[in-house]
């Protein structure tokens, strides 16, 4: 995974809330055996006219000019901003896939659904959960000033504005120390491994029916 | 000691190592895989070079991107056919159990893992699905995950996580005849809305949520996620016991006796603590109907399209083409589906196939469907004569899979078609791109299909 440390950016406002994966990125495009690819696709059945399917040349297709990925001023955005249950429904991680490979590395909202929060950590893209008045403020001034930036510093957990503003974020220790470090979780847990066993040799002795499948 | 929670009983049973940072590494007893979510997990193992840690621990089927129509032919869709190999061909690199497209045990993920008794209370159950909450009726947790837990899961057998918090959803008093648990877990939806429970484990409890078949306590616990919940649990009590005994992979002789004395004390121990508590009445509740692109825009069937709406609605009604102030009985479909994890086992197709009986599809519907969730639920439907129920209406009889719950086989909806449907997902697209979606129980759906709208299923009985 990459490490992630600090982000100067514009924002993409995205003012809808309960945005789902299924939005994100639709069904036909989980056919993928891939883990890469799917920018192109991201919010598909908001951002093309016609319907598309894996593999076609997607630059060809009609698109929605009312959709805000496709607003000339927006482009060039690593902060995706939304409004509450961000990432909601599946748990297809295609959808942080989709994201990441558009070019986005934050999204910030008042809240996350946890599987998607939990895919956004496994994968390097941070998600940053503010009070609603602090998203407000926020799309304010992007509405206003589609220029109008950020720094992200993660170290610090902050947000400033180029007024100085600042908000400060929450995010666990655990989920910190392996965005900045770009960690494999599965290294991590395998430092384990004597404990694994040891709790899996005792189960055996205790629940011998969850070992002598058919 | 602590009263628990049936939450905290499981998670307690299941921490291999607490670190200090709050994180704890939980061992996981069951991984079902399917064919869309596990490629690229497989893909990083051998990338690499990971072995999968317990192999007897997973069990594997096709159901997402499968025909549901004559298998003989194979699958037309080269893509579609690409995962589905994949998906073979690492269940035979691996030697894992796998329930291919022409075996009669296949079906979708979630409905089988039950039907083989491979879901059992106590465990620790996940799956690269949302929907794996379903087995947590069984008084299991269980949740889904995204692909990189499913490659965690394979390596190591664990998964580093963080304790949610509790909730308890009491339905309390009886639902009246023709209100089923697809009802129950709509209304709850419809009170909570689809962040309600976020970063909660739900624990479903009450006289109306006892009186529920293993059957509709799954129905009840799959759609938990729609409420924001990764999981929800039912208590284990005889109906559970009775529901696995005698399943393929069930334990057997001795270890059946050493299991059932372990999960009779799967429940909430009296004043244990929950972080929220949500009381539903049954005696109140209707059969419900979602008019929006949200399962939390539900309503009941003596209702009407809400007048009085945000911004976010109004998009949904736009979307949904609908007016504020319709009556939902008034609502015309196209295309009805009976099927998904929510509502495609045995007792869904017959209560469907009571209020069929001896009536026809209605004119304006261009196609309904029944797709049982597993090659078993087909066999016994079609021993018990419903295809043939199904068939006389009008019905078309398919195979088993995911289908038109996602489309992402050729079981769509075409751009401004309405369905009723009896899954768990009204999203924009959701059915096929533009397709219009109503989610409802089997019955109520049945009932559409005769009268070509939405009318109350109570009428019926
Ligand atoms: S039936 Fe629908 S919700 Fe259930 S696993 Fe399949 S696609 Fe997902």
């Amino acid at each position: 995974m990459k490490a992630f440390t600090e982000i100067t950016s514009t924002f993409l406002p995205l003012d809808r809330s309960n945005v789902d994966t299924d939005a994100i990125i639709p069904q036909q495009y989980l056919k993928s055996v891939k883990r890469t690819g799917f920018g192109v696709n991201l919010f598909d059945n908001w951002r093309y006219k016609d319907p598309g399917v894996l593999g076609q040349d997607h630059s060809k297709r009609r698109l929605s000019d009312d959709f805000v990925l496709n607003k000339k001023q927006y482009q060039g955005a690593k902060i995706l901003l939304a409004r509450e249950n961000f990432g909601c429904g599946s748990s297809r991680e295609h959808a942080v896939w989709s994201i990441l490979d558009y070019g986005f590395n934050v999204v910030i909202a008042p809240s996350f659904a946890d599987i998607f929060r939990s895919n956004c950590y496994k994968n390097g893209l941070l998600p940053i959960a503010l009070s609603t008045s602090e998203i407000d403020y926020l799309f304010e001034h992007v509405n206003t000033n589609p220029n109008y930036k950020c720094n992200i510093n993660l170290d610090s957990q902050t947000i400033t504005d180029e007024n100085n503003k600042s908000f400060s974020f929450q995010i666990d220790e655990f989920r910190k120390y392996c965005l900045v470090n770009g960690f494999d979780e599965i290294d991590l847990t395998l430092q384990h491994e004597d404990k694994i066993k040891d709790y899996e040799s005792k189960l055996k002795q205790t629940s011998p029916w969850l070992f002598s499948a058919k | 000691m602590q009263n628990k929670t049936l939450y905290d009983k499981v998670w307690q049973n299941h921490v291999v190592h607490e670190r200090d940072d709050g994180m704890s590494l939980l061992y996981i007893d069951r991984h079902l895989v399917h064919e869309v979510t596990s490629p690229q997990a497989f893909e990083g193992l051998r990338l690499a070079n990971r072995d999968i840690w317990r192999k007897d621990s997973i069990l594997a089927t096709v159901d997402h991107n499968i025909p549901t129509t004559d298998r003989s032919v194979g699958i037309d869709d080269v893509i579609s056919k690409t995962q589905v190999d994949t998906l073979d061909q690492n269940c035979k690199d691996f030697s894992l159990v796998h329930f291919p497209m022409l075996d009669v045990r296949q079906g979708i993920v979630h409905v089988i893992g039950p039907e083989q008794g491979a879901s059992l209370p106590g465990m620790t159950i996940v799956c690269g699905d949302s929907h794996t909450s379903t087995h947590g009726a069984l008084g299991a947790l269980a949740f889904g995950i995204g692909t990189s837990e499913v490659e965690h899961v394979l390596a190591t057998q664990c998964l580093l996580m963080k304790k949610s918090k509790n909730m308890l959803i009491q339905v309390n008093g009886e639902c009246a005849s023709g209100v089923t648990a697809k009802d129950i877990i709509l209304a709850i939806i419809g009170k909570l809305g689809t962040a309600g429970a976020n970063g909660h484990t739900i624990e479903f409890a009450g006289s109306a949520i006892r009186a529920l078949s293993v059957e509709g306590r799954m129905t009840v616990c799959n759609m938990s996620i729609e409420a924001g919940g990764r999981a929800g649990m039912i208590a284990v009590d005889d109906a559970t016991l009775e529901y696995i005994a005698g399943r393929p992979f069930s334990p057997k002789d001795k270890n059946w006796d050493l299991a059932v004395a372990q999960w009779r004390t799967l429940n909430t121990d009296e004043g244990a603590n929950f972080n929220s508590t949500i009381e539903i009445d049954a005696n109140e509740l209707q059969p419900q109907v979602t008019w929006g692109t949200s399962p939390e825009m539900v309503v009941g069937i003596d209702g009407a399209v809400p007048s009085n709406i945000t911004a976010d609605q109004q998009r949904a009604l736009k979307y949904m083409e609908l007016q504020p102030g319709t009556p939902i009985e008034e609502i015309k479909l196209d295309k009805v589906f009976i099927g998904s994890c929510t509502n495609s086992r045995i007792e869904d197709l017959r209560e469907a196939a009571n209020v069929i009986q001896d009536r026809k599809l209605a004119e304006n519907i261009k196609l309904a469907m029944v797709v049982p969730g597993s090659g078993l639920i087909k066999q016994q439907a079609e021993q018990e004569g419903l295809d043939e129920v199904f068939k006389a209406a009008g019905f078309e009889w398919r195979e088993p899979g995911c289908s038109m719950c996602l489309g992402m086989n050729a079981d769509q909806l075409e751009p401004g078609e309405r369905c009723a449907s009896t899954s768990n997902r009204n999203f924009e697209g959701r059915q096929g791109k533009g397709g219009r979606t109503h989610l409802v129980s089997p019955a109520m759906a049945a009932a559409a299909a005769v009268h070509g709208h939405f009318v109350d299923v109570r009428r019926y009985l």
